[in-house]
């Protein structure tokens, strides 16, 4: 549970056991291994976790955005607004998606339909699960775009997504998961293609809109320097697992799972001297062919022991609303 | 995008030109003699005098103009006089008298239309009375082929290796590989001498005038349509295929979904909207093709529309009447390309010609 900065009402998200496996020609490919999260209303939930670990793959199972075949969910329960999303029929998912949860993807330059104009892109979603005519959709649409802080609304609504700049574009997605007032808006990696500068733009509205709407937001990214600007609560994701969550400041200050550690090492500083080199985390994330058996960082663990080969750790709770999923948490790697 | 229509029109002017020239010339080089199946009776001075009176005698780029004279001054007028007059579209305008035809009276001033050597008739006439056949034949089976491709390529795309597509994609094998020569020959001995159910011949003088009629006509329409729109079919449902799948994997497609768009919408409006601007250039381009008939195919069912009158004019050595079926085909490839670039502006708004 987050600390006492949101109101507690109970998670307006709740995931356990998730499990999604890829068919592919090659075999099954585990990505997702028994994940369990939770989401406040009003919480900004970070997930980190290098490119494979299964974020993405994890957010796009809630809603069932994976095409199925190849991907398969297993197991698992994910409980939104007293529904389970995994054992709804598809209309109820579809009134669900876009309306009371919101996707923002990672590349605005491709995730808008370049035959469309802004404005009908806007409306799509206004019409079908606000049941608004086309006028009201419209003015809508405009106040959603004013919103997201693009000028000369009205006009821009007949312009294409190619008249948009990148973060223009991506403050359209961001208009397009809001439109109807979601209670949860999932954001995959939404600034990685943005630089920095837009980036910065991005978030300082993120911030703004998630105060100002009261929603839950799940946001994905590989930059832990944008999770330290905006979370509220982190989890961070390796091989397909969540291996520790914590509140912000907690996890910084006090991490737990040496992939936690290796990842806030990786992390160049400004100020230190220049012929210093990049820290690295060595070798690569595993492709699990299987639901693993050992934990999954073993390979690049620098205090594993003979038991994190035999079985896989679960989470454990290290402190107050901190757990990590490593048999040493907190170990410090014999110096050598 | 008017002015750039309007710029590519000016510009194909001197490209059609160009393609005149080479028509000719090419045709210049060609062997043969148009007195060739004059009875070997017929002394070689009367056949110079022939020669003479069809203009031959005259020098090369003095034919070449005269040929542009007829073609781009007098049939238009020809045109124009046979819109007003008689057609069904523009009859009601006041009849215009804009061409001069040639008698005793007006020998001195009349004007001279493409005469083909071997039928002594205006080229024009023959061709605009070849055209119905060819464009009913041709043109509703080119329409049809569209039809049953579209749907049947975007069924195919969006279930890719079901079974649908596995016969779909050979179907379309049989419909690219299979000859016309051959599966219209097939057709009439499975359905003509077999079975009876069709005639194997067209008629081209039948008249519909009542309903029996139509059905006959519908009949004697269905083979030639059937083997011509395999192939129509087979390459528009490929291309629609590869279109689709480019397109469904984008993530402006999951985006759709993440808006909880229906599966309908998703694909007919989404995916299928930008999947069809390559397709929609590729069916404009192949219009030109239905005009020119399809010559194996009106051969087989003895269909006598353009594509016949080319190869039997080419035979005759009537060059006349090559050289303008020629340059007809020319004006219509040059003309579609424009209207496939156009739709192509018109469909995708990143294209911008201005």
């Amino acid at each position: 549970m987050p600390d006492g900065a949101t109101p507690v009402t109970g998670p307006v998200l709740d995931v356990s056991g998730l499990k999604t496996v890829f068919n592919t020609r090659g075999g099954e490919v585990h990505a997702v291994n028994d994940v369990s999260f939770d989401l406040t209303a009003g919480e900004l939930l970070g997930v980190v976790g290098e490119s494979g670990s299964g974020k993405s793959v994890t957010m796009m199972s809630l809603i069932g955005l994976l095409p199925m075949p190849p991907a398969e969910i297993r197991a698992g329960r994910v409980s939104f607004d007293g529904l389970d999303l995994l054992n709804t029929d598809v209309e109820t998912l579809r009134a669900i998606r876009g309306g009371k949860i919101g996707f923002v993807f990672q590349d605005p330059m491709t995730s808008l339909n370049p035959t469309f104009t802004v404005g009908f892109q806007l409306a799509e979603p206004l019409r079908k699960h606000m049941g608004m005519n086309k006028r009201q959709a419209r003015v809508r649409a405009r106040e959603l775009l004013e919103l997201v802080g693009i000028p000369d609304a009205d006009q821009r609504l007949d312009d294409f997504p190619h008249q948009f700049s990148g973060g223009m574009r991506q403050r359209v997605m961001i208009a397009i998961a809001l439109a109807c007032d979601p209670q949860v808006l999932i954001a995959d990696e939404p600034t990685t293609a943005l630089d920095v500068t837009i980036q910065a733009q991005i978030l300082e509205l993120m911030k703004e809109l998630r105060t100002k709407l009261g929603m839950g937001v799940i946001w994905i990214t590989h930059d832990l320097g944008v999770i330290a600007g905006i979370a509220d609560r982190v989890l961070v994701m390796y091989g397909g697992q969540v291996v520790e969550q914590a509140p912000v400041r907690e996890l910084f200050e006090n991490p737990q799972h040496p992939y936690t550690r290796a990842l806030l090492e990786t992390i160049p500083s400004v100020s230190g001297e220049r012929e210093e080199r990049l820290t690295v985390i060595e070798g690569q994330p595993p492709i699990l062919g299987a639901a693993p058996t050992a934990c999954p960082f073993l390979d690049r663990c620098d205090v594993a022991t003979d038991r994190c080969a035999r079985e896989n750790p679960t989470r454990v709770e290290v402190a107050s609303g901190h757990d990590a999923a490593c048999f040493n948490p907190g170990a410090v790697p014999i110096a050598g | 995008m008017l002015t750039f229509t309007i710029r590519r029109l000016v510009f194909a002017v001197p490209t059609l030109l160009f393609i005149a020239l080479v028509i000719f010339l090419l045709l210049e080089l060609a062997p043969g003699d148009p007195m060739a199946q004059v009875p070997l009776t017929v002394p070689p001075e009367v056949k110079e005098a022939m020669r003479q009176a069809l203009g031959l005698g005259e020098p090369v780029p003095i034919r070449f103009w005269k040929w542009l004279v007829q073609f781009f001054w007098i049939e238009p007028q020809v045109f124009i006089d046979w819109l007003t007059n008689k057609s069904f579209l523009f009859g009601w305008l006041p009849d215009t008298d804009v061409y001069v035809p040639c008698s005793d009276a007006t020998r001195a001033y009349c004007d001279q239309r493409v005469i083909s050597w071997q039928t002594r008739s205006p080229v024009m006439d023959i061709v605009m009375q070849r055209m119905p056949q060819t464009l009913t034949v041709v043109g509703l089976s080119y329409v049809v082929g569209i039809l049953i491709a579209l749907p049947i390529g975007i069924y195919s795309a969006y279930r890719q290796y079901s079974v649908f597509d596995q016969v779909g994609t050979f179907v379309s094998m049989i419909g690219y590989s299979v000859p016309p020569f051959f599966s219209g020959v097939l057709v009439i001995v499975v359905f003509s001498v077999v079975l009876g159910w069709f005639p194997s011949i067209y008629d081209t003088t039948h008249r519909v005038t009542d309903w029996d009629s139509f059905v006959y006509q519908v009949k004697q329409m269905i083979m030639p349509v059937m083997v011509l729109a395999l192939q129509t079919t087979a390459q528009i449902s490929r291309f629609m295929r590869a279109s689709m799948l480019d397109n469904l994997n984008q993530d402006y497609v999951r985006t759709a979904r993440a808006k909880g768009m229906t599966e309908w919408v998703v694909v007919l409006t989404h995916v299928l909207r930008n999947s069809m601007i390559p397709v929609v250039t590729v069916i404009a381009l192949g219009v030109p093709a239905v005009f020119g008939g399809a010559i194996i195919t009106e051969q087989v069912f003895k269909v006598n529309g353009l594509g016949q009158l080319l190869i039997t004019a080419i035979q005759a050595n009537d060059l006349p009447m090559v050289q303008t079926i020629t340059f007809i085909f020319a004006i219509l490839i040059v003309l579609f390309n424009l209207i496939a670039d156009v739709l192509y502006g018109v469909l995708d708004p990143r294209i911008r010609y201005d």
